[in-house]
């Protein structure tokens, strides 16, 4: 077993367990933070595949981003107090039927006699001065930079539908009104008023 | 050496995992928001191996731009979440049936 076996092994198997523990976890504080490893672990198993920009993306935006928003709403909900697995030894059996007949599919489908490393042979080591992040720009930049454009705009309508959604007004908070202040009319805040000038004082003297 | 076989069979059973939570959970919605996340990490592996296995990195692109809709999904899915936990003040997913007719 080589190094890079050995790596594979043993990133799959921590993945794969903690995947298992965000379903079967009874916190979800806990479910999350197993979610992360998950990710940690999948990041390491793209490296092992070469994509190591698309790894630290996993890393930076996923464990770093999503996942901090998922552990801040978790616990901002505080959902501990409620019996959240009730209904979970319920539909176990039906669950693991579906899933492992699926699974079960799934595996062989792509097993190794239609994907091992005969029919798909692993490509030849790329040079030492090859860049995943340059070729995935490259690409991504000419030929794709429309849907880039797209999901740039994809963002942005997240961000705006998160902040309205969750946008609380409290009553006797000052905010600005943006609709009054473009409305306003220059006559209704400012009055020039002609006023006529003093006349001239002549300056007395001795007093 | 490892085969494209191996990193799909992990993919596929995360994929599993991640249907079992869906399939499994009829009282939180957050495991269930997660267990999509997985599914979806599942799918993006699937993508970042035959990206590699086949050489051709359009697979890695097409990961990128999953990651950003799922991103927004989440962004999204959450803030729901926090506006209907405010309105009903529950988020089991048995008691939000005002749809069903």
């Amino acid at each position: 077993m080589t190094f890079i076996q050995l790596l594979f092994y043993a990133f799959a198997a921590i993945g794969v367990f903690s995947g298992l523990m965000v379903v079967a976890s009874k916190n979800p504080v806990r479910g999350a933070l197993f979610l992360v490893l998950t990710f940690f672990c999948m990041a390491a198993l793209w490296m092992l595949l070469r994509a190591e920009f698309l790894a630290l993306v996993l890393v930076l935006v996923y464990v770093g981003a999503v996942m901090t928003l998922f552990l801040f709403v978790v616990m901002m909900l505080s959902v501990n107090r409620l019996n959240l697995k009730e209904g979970f030894v319920r539909f176990l059996p039906l669950a693991a039927f579906v899933v492992l007949l699926m699974v079960g599919l799934m595996i062989m489908v792509v097993g190794p006699d239609r994907f091992g490393l005969l029919q798909v042979a692993a490509p030849a080591n790329l040079p030492a001065d090859f860049s995943n992040i340059a070729s995935l720009g490259d690409v991504l930049y000419t030929q794709y930079a429309y849907p880039f454009e797209v999901a740039a705009v994809i963002l942005l309508t997240a961000i705006v539908a998160a902040i309205s959604l969750t946008y609380h007004k409290k009553k006797g908070t000052k905010r600005q009104i943006v609709a009054q202040q473009i409305a306003v009319d220059p006559k209704d805040r400012l009055r020039i008023v002609n006023i006529p000038s003093e006349p001239k004082i002549k300056p007395t003297r001795g007093q | 050496m490892l085969s494209l076989s191996d990193f799909l069979i992990v993919a596929a059973l995360l994929f599993g995992i991640g249907m079992a939570g869906i399939v499994i959970n009829r009282k939180n919605i957050i495991t269930l928001l997660m267990s999509i996340e997985l599914m979806l990490l599942a799918v993006n592996t699937n993508f970042v191996a035959f990206s590699y296995y086949l050489n051709n990195i359009t697979g890695q692109i097409f990961v990128f731009f999953i990651l950003t809709v799922a991103a927004a999904e989440a962004a999204i899915g959450l803030a729901i979440m926090v506006v209907l936990f405010r309105r009903r003040g529950t988020i089991e997913v048995q008691q939000l049936d005002t749809l069903k007719g």
